[in-house]
């Protein structure tokens, strides 16, 4: 059981049906195709802004989202596609958006790090670091003021650790008891610069153990491992209150498009990479022989016709019309 | 008709509002047990719980933050902030979130929020804790900002604000909590974004808000005195702003003075004078004049405080000035 400050007393998950394998192997790699169909359409000009590609990290959002129930809220940082898809985004939504497009689903007024969808419970995508954490903790204040049973899950960067928000947000939140999962996507670098450039602690969890919020780490590349711990975490918001799950991951691109990546060297992005979320699924599908490689390979083709067909939905979706400047700028319209 | 207190007016409206809608819940330091620093939520910890009426750490921005996250999941929460200077320490929340989150996302969700915070100078608090920054959260698209001057005009726009849809910044001066005035018994409610002419005149307008509307009542009294009769143009809410009843006040008396208790310096008095400049060019007969405050932090020595604020005599001068 999980129990505070220990690494690796969660238990792997061992009895996953073979189905939801292939549903996560599925979901991970339109992810990534999705992510690269954006880096390509990002240097044909196509996407402007900043885009932070989630490449690498795929296990951590869809072992936690695919633990949640349909009530449980979503809410994550700036790097917010794959979580997006998790939450249940079509990757055609994402791809308009990206693009800017009247059919995205922040109708382009967001970008890329403003994907949200509350029908899918998904509250965004948000992009100052750290400023979400608090609206993580009214989130769950409304749930528990309203005598519902959802969790708030909140992801966030290990740099996001190191701001205020963090501090008031985990105090007030295990002050209240309030039902938040907090998820620490610890990718080793907030921008370029390496956590042990910029935290005191490089162990996260320790700093969610001031607010006496029990935590744990994982080994965020390996889905089964994030989605085994993350119903066991779910499980402590639901019955006690807050707590930490810290998944250590890797981005494989840089922090954004046109990052120079001076900060790290490229052996340690290939060590990185032959611990790779997709193959260390696909090895275990073959392994307990949940389907055979020409069916995953089957399913990759798949997945590339399902981005190619999104890509498209984008391109020749609408652009915002002019009067979508004002529609939202109030709810209240004669404001 | 009951004469009341400010206080009593903002009291009233939240309880009011709290009574007849079970979405509406305030958070803030001290508004609970203590019963709000200015006294506003005495009471109020007692009668709704604490549940309804919640004591915060002092952090404002998880206060603000977490409002903001309660305003998108549904709630009407009010937040309190002790003195506007503190809404520094939460600017990101109110302006990168209560004033973006619903338009950024296209419309998905609401923020239904009410920031209250006590601004304006006078009680020799110092630098830091005298400011009056309306202006500077009236420059953001998505956020409404209502300052009121009279207890009448308190109660309806906070009860207006609390119903409203989107995220607003009330502003309650630090020395009106006493000032006593007419409220309607009963249910009211004022419109936001509506100016009011709170005294007739022909000789000048004078464009004012907040505490300086009732010193400009004062130096409207000592013209009077004297045989100038101006007109008196409450502004009540700064975004959005309406210059409706201003320009009309204006194409009438061709002459106006706009008083501001913040600094002059890209101040409401400055857009005020901008836009009466586009709007009615042709019906100007002098200089618009500003009266606010000397270009320096707020001293807590009382005779410079006081120097450094507007008074009734640089609004008398200032109208002799523009007649």
């Amino acid at each position: 059981m999980i129990s505070s400050g220990s690494a690796g007393l969660l238990q792997r998950r061992e009895n996953m049906e073979a189905s939801e394998m292939l549903r996560l192997y599925r979901e991970m790699v339109l992810v990534r195709r999705l992510e690269e169909a954006a880096a390509s359409l990002y240097q044909e000009g196509k996407i402007g802004g900043f885009l932070h590609l989630y490449i690498g990290q795929e296990a951590v959002g869809s072992g936690v989202v695919s633990a949640r129930r349909p009530e449980d809220r979503v809410i994550t940082a700036y790097r917010d596609h794959g979580i997006a898809i998790a939450a249940g985004m079509p990757a055609r939504v994402v791809l308009a958006e990206l693009l800017g497009k009247a059919t995205g689903c922040s109708k382009g007024m967001g970008g890329s790090m403003h994907l949200a969808d509350v029908r899918l419970n998904f509250w965004g995508g948000h992009a100052i670091v750290g400023a979400h954490l608090p609206l993580a903790v009214g989130m769950a204040l409304a749930d528990r003021y309203r005598e519902r049973q959802a969790v708030t899950i909140c992801f966030f960067g290990e740099g996001a650790t190191n701001i205020g928000y963090f501090h008031e947000a985990l105090n007030l939140a295990a002050l209240w008891k309030l039902p938040v999962l907090w998820v620490c996507e610890n990718n080793k670098y907030g921008m370029g610069t390496s956590v042990e450039r910029a935290s005191a602690v490089e162990e996260i969890r320790q700093k969610a153990e001031a607010y006496g919020i029990p935590g744990a780490r994982v080994n965020g590349m390996d889905v089964l491992e994030v989605r085994g711990a993350a119903e066991q975490a779910l499980e402590h918001v639901r019955r006690e209150g807050p707590f930490l799950l810290e998944a250590i991951t890797y981005r494989y691109r840089g922090h954004s498009m046109g990052d120079p990546e001076r900060y790290r060297r490229s052996d340690e992005v290939r060590k990185w990479q032959e611990e790779d979320p997709i193959g260390i699924l696909r090895k275990r599908i073959l392994e307990e022989k949940a389907s055979r490689e020409a069916a995953l390979d089957r399913l990759e083709t798949e997945v590339e016709e399902e981005i190619g067909e999104a890509v498209r939905f984008a391109e020749e979706s609408p652009e915002p019309a002019p009067e979508a400047l004002f529609e939202h700028v109030y709810a209240e319209k004669g404001a | 008709m009951a004469v009341i207190t400010m206080r009593e007016a903002i009291s009233q409206a939240l309880w009011e509002e709290m009574e007849r809608d079970d979405r509406v819940f305030i958070l803030g330091e001290e508004v609970g047990v203590w019963g709000g620093t200015y006294a506003v939520t005495k009471g109020f910890f007692d009668h709704f719980g604490p549940k309804r009426v919640r004591d915060t750490p002092i952090a404002e921005g998880v206060i603000v933050g977490a409002a903001n996250g309660a305003a998108m999941a549904g709630l009407r929460p009010v937040a309190e902030l002790m003195t506007i200077n503190f809404a520094f320490l939460a600017m990101d929340q109110i302006v990168n979130h209560s004033a973006k989150l619903h338009s950024m996302f296209g419309g998905q969700f609401t923020v239904p929020l009410v920031i209250r915070a006590v601004g304006g100078g006078g009680r020799q608090l110092g630098a830091t804790h005298s400011q009056t920054p309306d202006a500077v959260f009236a420059h953001f698209p998505g956020l409404k900002v209502i300052a009121p001057g009279t207890p009448q005009d308190a109660k309806g726009l906070l009860k207006s604000a609390i119903r409203s849809d989107d995220p607003v910044l009330f502003i309650e001066h630090a020395t009106l909590y006493q000032m006593r005035g007419e409220v309607p018994d009963g249910e009211i409610t004022e419109p936001i974004g509506v100016s009011k002419v709170q005294r007739l005149g022909r000789d000048v307008t004078i464009v004012t808000y907040s505490k300086m509307l009732q010193t400009s009542l004062q130096a409207s009294a000592e013209l009077a005195n004297e045989g100038i009769e101006a007109e008196v143009v409450d502004l009540r809410t700064l975004r959005p702003l309406d210059m409706g009843p201003v320009v009309e006040s204006f194409k009438r008396t061709n002459r106006a003075v706009i008083v501001e208790e913040g600094w002059p310096s890209f101040g409401i008095g400055a857009e005020v004078a901008s836009r009466l400049y586009e709007q009615a060019f042709d019906y100007v007969d002098a200089p618009i004049r500003r009266v606010a405050q000397k270009e320096a932090p707020l001293p807590y020595n009382r005779t410079l405080e006081q120097m450094a604020l507007p008074q009734v005599s640089d609004v008398v001068r200032a109208v002799k000035e523009v007649l």
